[in-house]
């Protein structure tokens, strides 16, 4: 076994000549890293960049195009990137350590602090940015660059794996559209706009609270109000997305609209992720964790939200519309009334552990709300050194306090350096799946009020596994096909993938009524009917 | 309490289990020589292919069995005494039951050729059959090429495992078209362009004559009856069907033929004693137009589900629904629904409508004294089960069919759709006819 494993699935020669001209690509980058000058950056960056993309090109072109169409996923589990061997983990720690610099140590990226030129990898993007924005490059601008690559690269190779497959073709690229439209180049462009006396923060249009967890800090809040009419559209606006646009999208078409055709971070999931998405844990203890980790985390979001603005309002309430009792009164209410009517109207789809979840993470939340209503929250302090093992020293107000914590905790440890920086060790979408707040507003409504569903088709499933096999959100999907049963969860974000996998057409992604959406059956079609009467019934 | 012990982990074993324990608290065993746990036949390739790794074959968590209370024992069943009512392990120990399951399944056909048991010959159907062909063809330096005996739907998933690793196939089919005994003409000959698409060697209306040994007992090559001609080899994969694999009862007092005869109602000639899936054959004739053997996944899991009621104290006939199947070629997805012969019967006319791009047909076949529509073979276009079934409860003519086609598709969303071209080639047959 152990000589002849068959991880020799060869490349062609040309593969590995797209394969070396992707890695000089990298290479130039990192030497930038070590403060490398090159004489001419933007040649080197245009080059550096462009055998990054035309590698993966023509990899991806000499891995798919000299094939049949068809399912691509011979020796996945054998290739020690895509199966957690030395390769997966050698790129895991890589990207881990990336994060970790990207997020605390800029500097050694070559960012220039207090007023500084930029030196290094950061340098080598200024030209780009300047030619965006007007500004110098930031350690932001040279990661959205490379993100953006990494979609537009990787997202044609899958464009091409799945070349037979329309549905896979037009989300990917749906998702390389707003990640490089709205994601990059809009906002550096409208950045352009800024002058001493107007400024409007970076806003990536589609990146809407709780996903974007500063949407509603003091100083864009302001902003935007100082901004006028531009800037109170796009406040508005982000109001309007998060109570309006969202909740009827995703009743209409499921949470994939966003998770699987709009979102930047699902966007990278799906494209450079891709390799990795049979890695997601499959067992019923991860889906135990999914639950808690999830709603927690929604819970810390919107107290966290709430406790800023709360206190801007509490201190600050002439600027804006409300004053900090009001705000907290409506929240209060609003989440009181969602509760409400949940627990009533679809009493008969909660079971037992959702229904006590459900009350627990109320609760909590209301305590919250209860609390910093009697407390001005920017006269507790807290010292953030006992919370970031050192890493921050700084002494906060308890509302920021918890806004730097979930930045430091959630922004940035659980959806960057977990999120990403361990696909190749926990699947492609472990931040969708146990962290974004986003995805849990979207997946309750799902499961509770949306026309979506993954139909089964009568008794063909064989179980052969495929579908939950490559299942990013680590649903065990077969665990459904194979009781002839819809697939109804909340943590599906409708990638397809499933259905384009299954050897037997088992599965279908649509949108229909919402009656009999959910469907358990005893007894499968194709079988006696009387009997399949009999136990289908109770 | 009542013991009701299982011979046989697959599917009908496992299915006739879940479902006796959601309907009593009896004592349960299921009995296996092959895995610890259930997993899926069907998924065998995918893990040659390295698609998914063993453990993800198992549709049930290992913790599902202590869970719902239903044992687990490995070992070789040796013999039944149903007198005593007691299972002779091959181990040595022995079982007592009070309500007997036989479920044990199939096993390849081999039809006596030379060679056919040496290292390097196997047929592909068990665990133990993956690991040999790990052994045997693990990369293609090992095995230099390999050769497979006999066009069926596990032959062919046999040469794609062997592609996959980039060993070359060379596909002795008896048929001079494949699977032509079940697939009307113009499908099997599509089938067939797809194989050789992939640079398999599809030889079709050859046979096997004899298999070479080399000096270690291992194949070396294999001689095709036809013309003589030798071919050099390393595995030699036997895949001209399945047959019940119930050597084991041959002793005992249970009545046997080809399979296990049973009556409608699954019950063996034995008291308390049943058989259920691959290895159950319908005593005196098929049900319908059914096979006696019916050797497919679905089936079996029917069988199960209908079985446990009885064993629960409400005793129910086997009576399965509408005919249907699925299976893929290569990269061609294939369902039916209802009944296509691969040649028309009496008072029976065929439909066929093939997409120019080679990868795509359906046949539909209806009945020419009344036009009802009897069934549908699909390629490359996914149908919706619950609406053929409807169609064939309501006895739906053949026009209304086509005409409705759109509602049966169950392809992806914003998939190119073919209804209005096969409407419009049917409209035109009928003109033409
Ligand atoms: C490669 C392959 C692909 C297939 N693909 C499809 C498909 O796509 N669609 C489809 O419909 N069907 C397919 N089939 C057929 C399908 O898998 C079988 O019909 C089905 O598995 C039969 O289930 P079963 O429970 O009757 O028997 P089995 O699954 O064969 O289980 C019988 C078990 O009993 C054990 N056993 C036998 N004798 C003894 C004994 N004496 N003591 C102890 N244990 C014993 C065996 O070791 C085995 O584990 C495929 C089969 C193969 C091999
Ligand atoms: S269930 Fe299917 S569509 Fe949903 S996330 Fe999983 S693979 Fe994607
Ligand atoms: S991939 Fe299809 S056939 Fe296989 S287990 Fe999933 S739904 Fe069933």
């Amino acid at each position: 076994m152990s000589l002849a494993t068959p991880d020799a699935l060869n490349i062609t020669t040309k593969q590995k000549i797209a394969l070396a001209a992707g890695l000089v690509g990298l290479f130039i980058l990192l030497l930038a890293v070590f403060n490398v000058d090159f004489p001419n950056r933007p040649v080197f960056l245009a080059i550096s960049l462009g055998l990054v993309i035309g590698g993966t090109i023509i990899y991806s072109r000499e891995a798919y195009l000299t094939k049949l169409e068809g399912i691509k996923n011979d020796g996945t589990w054998f290739k020690s990137i895509s199966s957690r061997g030395v390769l997966g983990w050698a790129l895991g720690i890589f990207l881990t350590t990336f994060y970790i610099v990207l997020y605390f140590f800029p500097k050694y990226l070559g960012l220039g602090v207090d007023g500084a030129a930029n030196t290094g990898l950061v340098a080598l993007f200024d030209p780009l940015s300047n030619l965006l924005s007007g500004n110098n490059a930031s350690q932001w601008f040279v990661y959205g660059t490379l993100y953006t690559v990494a979609i537009l690269a990787f997202g044609y190779k899958f464009m091409l794996k799945y070349r037979h497959n329309r549905y896979q073709q037009l989300r990917t690229a749906s998702v390389m559209f707003f990640q490089t439209a709205f994601a990059f180049v809009i906002p550096e462009l409208m950045a352009r706009l800024n002058s001493d006396d107007f400024s409007l923060p970076y806003n990536d249009l589609k990146n809407m609270w709780p996903l974007n967890y500063y949407a509603f800090d003091q100083w864009r809040v302001d902003q935007f109000i100082n901004a006028q009419t531009v800037g109170l559209f796009f406040l508005i606006l982000g109001v309007v997305m998060i109570f309006v646009i969202s909740p009827f999208l995703t009743y209409k078409y499921g949470k994939r609209w966003y998770c699987s055709w709009v979102c930047g971070c699902g966007g990278l999931a799906e494209t450079a992720g891709d390799a990795f998405r049979h890695l997601s844990d499959k067992g019923t203890k991860a889906w135990k964790l999914e639950r808690w980790m999830i709603n927690s985390v929604l819970v810390f979001s919107v107290v966290t939200t709430v406790a800023v603005i709360s206190t801007y309002l509490g201190y600050d309430s002439e600027k804006y519309w409300f004053t900090k009792s009001v705000f907290l009164i409506s929240i209060g209410v609003f989440l009181t009334v969602l509760l409400a009517g949940i627990l009533y109207f679809k009493r008969e789809e909660l079971n037992k552990s959702a229904f006590k979840g459900a009350i627990g993470f109320y609760i909590l939340t209301i305590a919250f709300l209860v609390f910093f209503s009697f407390f001005d929250l920017s006269q507790i302090k807290i010292n953030a050194s006992y919370f970031s093992f050192g890493l921050n020293q700084n002494s906060y107000n308890f509302d920021s306090a918890l806004r730097s914590f979930y930045g430091f905790g959630i922004g940035s440890i659980f959806s960057g350096v977990i999120g990403t920086g361990f696909y190749p060790i926990l699947g492609n979408r472990t931040w969708c799946r146990m962290g974004c707040p986003m995805a849990t507003i979207m997946g309750i409504q799902q499961r509770l009020f949306s026309r979506f569903r993954i139909t089964t088709n009568g008794g063909q499933c064989i179980s052969c596994g495929n579908c939950s096999n490559s299942c990013e959100m680590g649903i065990d999907v077969r665990a459904y096909a194979q009781k002839g049963e819809n697939i109804v969860r909340s943590s599906c974000v409708g990638c397809g993938v499933c259905s384009a996998v299954c050897p037997r057409g088992v599965l279908k992604l649509e949108n229909d009524s919402m009656d009999g959406r959910i469907n358990p059956t005893e007894v499968l079609l194709g079988n006696d009917v009387d009997l399949m009467d009999l136990l289908n019934k109770n | 309490m009542e013991h009701v012990v299982i011979i046989g982990n697959g599917i009908s074993g496992v299915t006739v289990a879940r479902h006796i324990r959601k309907n009593s608290n009896k004592k349960i065993t299921i009995v296996s020589a092959e895995t610890d746990y259930f997993f899926s036949r069907t998924a065998l390739m995918y893990i040659y292919m390295g698609h998914m790794k063993f453990e993800h074959t198992q549709p049930y968590e290992n913790s599902f069995w202590k869970k719902n209370n239903i044992e687990l024992k490995k070992g070789f069943v040796k013999s039944i005494e149903t007198a005593s009512k007691t299972l002779q392990f091959e181990e040595g120990d022995s079982l007592q039951y009070d309500t007997l399951v036989i479920a044990t399944g199939s096993k390849p056909n081999k039809f006596g050729w030379p060679g056919q048991d040496l290292e390097g010959a196997q047929g592909l159907y068990s665990k133990q059959d993956l690991d040999s062909i790990e052994r045997n063809a693990p990369d293609n330096k090992t095995c230099k090429r390999a050769v497979i005996v006999g066009g069926g739907l596990i032959g062919i998933e046999l040469a794609e495992m062997l592609n996959s690793r980039s060993i070359p196939v060379t596909f002795l089919v008896r048929e001079n078209s494949f699977w032509n005994g079940v697939l009307p003409e113009g499908e099997s000959a599509m089938i067939n362009r797809h194989i050789k698409n992939h640079h398999i060697d599809l030889r079709l209306g050859f046979n096997l004559k004899e298999i070479k040994s080399d000096e270690n007992g291992k194949v070396k090559s294999v001689v095709i009856t036809e013309t003589g001609e030798e071919i050099d080899c390393n595995v030699v994969g036997l895949t001209a069907g399945v047959s019940p694999n119930i050597d084991f009862i041959k002793s005992s007092t249970i009545e046997i033929n080809r399979g296990v005869l049973v009556n409608r109602h699954l019950e063996t000639n034995i008291p308390d004693v049943y058989a259920i899936g691959d290895c159950a054959e319908q005593r005196d004739s098929g049900i319908g137009e059914r096979r006696p053997i019916e050797a497919v996944w679905y089936t079996g899991r029917m069988m199960g589900e209908t079985l446990a009621q009885t064993i629960c104290g409400n005793r129910r006939e086997y009576k399965p629904g509408h005919w249907f199947n699925s299976a893929k070629f290569l990269d061609i997805e294939y369902q039916t629904y209802g009944w296509v012969y691969a040649k028309p019967r009496e008072n029976e006319a065929h439909f066929h409508w093939k997409h120019e791009d080679d990868t795509k047909c359906i046949t539909v076949c209806y009945d020419t004294t009344n036009n009802t529509f009897l069934g549908i073979n699909t390629f490359g276009i996914r149908m919706r089960h619950e609406i053929f079934d409807r169609w064939l409860t309501e006895k739906r003519d053949v026009d209304y069919v086509m005409k409705n086609l759109p509602q049966a598709n169950f392809d992806p969303e914003f998939y190119k759709h073919f209804e209005k071209d096969i409407l419009a080639a049917y409209t035109n047959q009928l003109q033409t006819a």
